[in-house]
């Protein structure tokens, strides 16, 4: 009984702290400039965010090493963009210059998400057939090597009247012209990120804490005793890997939503990169440590460590700082969390409100002089 | 016909020039403790594993409740390799390859020689996700939760089975931290999760004390009794053998060389002689 009213305190905590959050984004929103760069942070980081859970559910918890990422946010991007785009900018010139637009139809903000998500599953379903009967290594190689295909095919002189070829595609439809129900407003963009990408993650770990999610995990820990009670192995991969690539072609389109153009050329195998550095900062197999080391590595990246990049700054006297430094000093950065914590920020642990707790109360096993490591050890000893 | 739980006929594996079963056939009735026994390499769990179509046998079949599970013949280059025999026999049959996860939905259950428990779990979750079969639900009502009565059902079977095998105790203890003959117990537990009718056992004393295997025995006999099964099990621990089983096959090199009770087995000079070697001045 002392269980149920504890999980139902910590159900109310969460509620409340996402309430929390979200009055204060809007009131941000409302009240700041919206041109600040905290904002675009907070967009790019909370879109990086799925990505890196969507591919920590096929990494992570279902044991598939997959690097198609990128190419399936292409695909939640090209269909967000030409789907959403209005059909007097399609017929005009100044989308599609030197195409005629074949696509007539012309959907509202949310459909068009939800198409995009559809379109990346239903092309990893395809994919998934002949792929996932590979293992490990292959299997990377295999989804890299389809995102390749992939943005070659976007960008193809062929595929202009649908795709635009290599051209950008922009003048989509965005959060300007939608208000705040029963409001004049403008719908705060970042709350609307916060929202979509939010409800996404919360699907993900609806999904993992299911008896799917179970079975998901079996996969990842043994194959062949999963298979010998009953779980179907081709089954379960697919599903993984169709929902995984759902949630990456709608964050494909939040991003290309956010940043009012979008062209195939963007999405490189360096993207798929930065999303798998996420995860394994984070922490393979963590959702909570996907979504905090998204939002450190978008904030690094893009933000504080800018000031390393002007060289009109110097330290100590030392004028050694010119344009691409930061990334010397971010690649530092990476390099010492990978020695340090060499599962990731989180592990394989997720947030929870226990843990808080007493993590506020012996940050860090600072007071109580680190019981838990040895604990730990003496288990992995055993194994 | 429809006591026969198991059946195998002429079941041949051949791996390359190897043939590591040989013929094989044998049948395991309902409600029966059988044993497959043999020196190391002879087959046995090569043998097991054509049954729950983690490998496909070269040429024979299987039935499963009179039903026909698994079924080849030679054929492409292992044609003229082949070694065996009787492949003649089944050539008009249509060769059936079922995955290992369809072989347990059937109703046969497998437990693993090197145990084979999934280490990030704990106790409760290994058994759980054993469930997952069974379970009356689809991707989306599962994730969204619509149909809580089946997860709590799962979840109480769960608890009442290894309350049961008294492993209640350590259910929220990551499997892989107990100790190795509860890790063999809770193996079992999992795989009586998936509802078997026929258990197949492999080697499920391996690495225990000879207290321990005569308690292992009684459990045995036990869940068969409760849960109406039959089993077939792999073993090299004589005593267990000899006391708890019904009948007992003796396999050699692939070939089966004796067949009957306990007390029939051991006396086969046969069987002498493959476990001890023969004598070379008689």
């Amino acid at each position: 009984m002392k269980l149920k009213n504890e999980k139902k305190k910590d159900a109310l905590c969460t509620l409340i702290a996402i309430a929390v959050m979200l009055v204060v984004l809007l009131v941000m929103e409302l009240t700041m400039k919206s041109t600040s760069i905290l904002f675009t942070i907070l967009k790019k980081g909370m879109i990086y965010a799925l990505v890196a859970v969507s591919m920590n559910l096929l990494n992570g918890f279902t044991g598939l090493f997959s690097l198609g990422q990128a190419g399936f946010m292409l695909i939640g991007a090209y269909t967000y963009a030409i789907f959403s785009m209005p059909t007097t900018v399609k017929l005009g010139d100044t989308v599609y210059k030197y195409y005629d637009c074949v696509i007539s139809l012309e959907l509202g903000i949310l459909p068009a998400l939800l198409l995009a998500g559809i379109f990346a599953a239903v092309f990893a379903a395809l994919i998934g057939l002949p792929v996932l009967r590979l293992k490990s290594d292959y299997l990377a190689i295999a989804t890299l090597g389809f995102a390749e295909i992939l943005r070659a095919f976007f960008q193809w002189d062929a595929m202009g009247p649908v795709t635009n070829g290599a051209n950008v595609l922009r003048q989509y439809k965005d959060l300007t012209k939608v208000k705040i129900p029963f409001t004049d407003i403008t719908f705060p963009p970042t709350l609307f990120c916060f929202l979509i990408a939010g409800f996404c993650i919360a699907i993900i770990v609806l999904l993992i804490n299911s008896s799917y999610g179970r079975a998901f995990k079996a996969i990842r820990d043994d194959e062949i005793a999963a298979e010998a009670m009953g779980i179907n192995l081709f089954k379960h991969k697919e599903m993984s890997f169709v929902i995984s690539s759902f949630f990456a072609g709608i964050s494909g389109a939040l991003l290309a939503m956010f940043q009012y153009t979008v062209q195939a050329a963007q999405f490189k195998t360096a993207m798929t990169y930065e999303i798998l550095l996420i995860v394994v900062i984070g922490g393979i197999g963590s959702i909570t440590g996907s979504c905090i080391a998204s939002f450190l590595f978008i904030a690094c990246n893009e933000w504080w460590l800018r000031f390393l990049d002007e060289s009109s700054n110097n330290i100590l006297g030392l004028n050694i700082l010119r344009s691409g430094f930061r990334k010397v000093v971010f690649s530092i950065i990476i390099m010492i969390i990978v020695l340090f914590f060499s599962k990731g920020i989180m592990g394989e642990r997720e947030f929870s409100w226990a843990g808080a707790r007493a993590f506020f109360r012996d940050p860090f096993g600072l007071v109580s002089k680190r019981k838990k490591t040895t604990v730990s050890e003496e288990v992995s000893g055993d194994v | 016909m429809s006591d026969q739980v198991l059946r195998m006929e002429d079941v041949t594996m051949q791996f390359g020039g190897v043939v590591a079963v040989n013929n094989l056939s044998l049948e395991v009735n309902r409600g029966e403790i059988v044993a497959l026994i043999g020196p190391n390499g002879a087959g046995k769990t090569t043998a097991f594993n054509c049954i729950t179509g983690v490998y496909e046998p070269t040429n024979g079949l299987v039935y499963y409740e009179g039903n026909l599970i698994v079924a080849n013949h030679p054929s492409g280059k292992m044609k003229n390799a082949y070694q065996g025999m009787n492949s003649e026999k089944y050539l008009s049959i249509k060769p059936i390859d079922p995955t290992p996860d369809h072989i347990t939905k059937l109703g046969i259950a497998r437990t693993f020689q090197n145990i084979r428990l999934w280490k990030s779990m704990t106790v409760f979750e290994n058994v759980l996700t054993a469930k997952h079969m069974r379970a009356k639900q689809n991707v989306f009502t599962a994730t969204f939760r619509l149909n809580a009565a089946e997860e709590r059902r799962m979840r109480e079977e769960t608890l009442a089975l290894l309350e049961e095998q008294n492993l209640l105790q350590f259910k929220d203890d990551l499997a892989t931290s107990l100790p190795y003959g509860l890790q063999r117990r809770l193996e079992i537990a999992r795989a009586l999760a998936t509802e078997p009718k026929l258990l197949l056992l492999d080697e499920p004393a391996a690495g225990m004390n000879p207290q321990e295997t005569e308690e292992l025995g009684q459990f045995i006999v036990q869940i068969k009794n409760k849960y109406d099964l039959t089993i077939f099990m792999i073993e090299h621990h004589m005593d267990l053998v000899m006391r708890f089983s019904d009948r007992i096959y003796v396999i050699d090199f692939g070939r089966l060389i004796a067949t009957g009770t306990p007390s029939e087995v051991q006396a086969n000079p046969k069987v002498i002689e493959a476990y001890l070697g023969v004598a070379e001045d008689e």
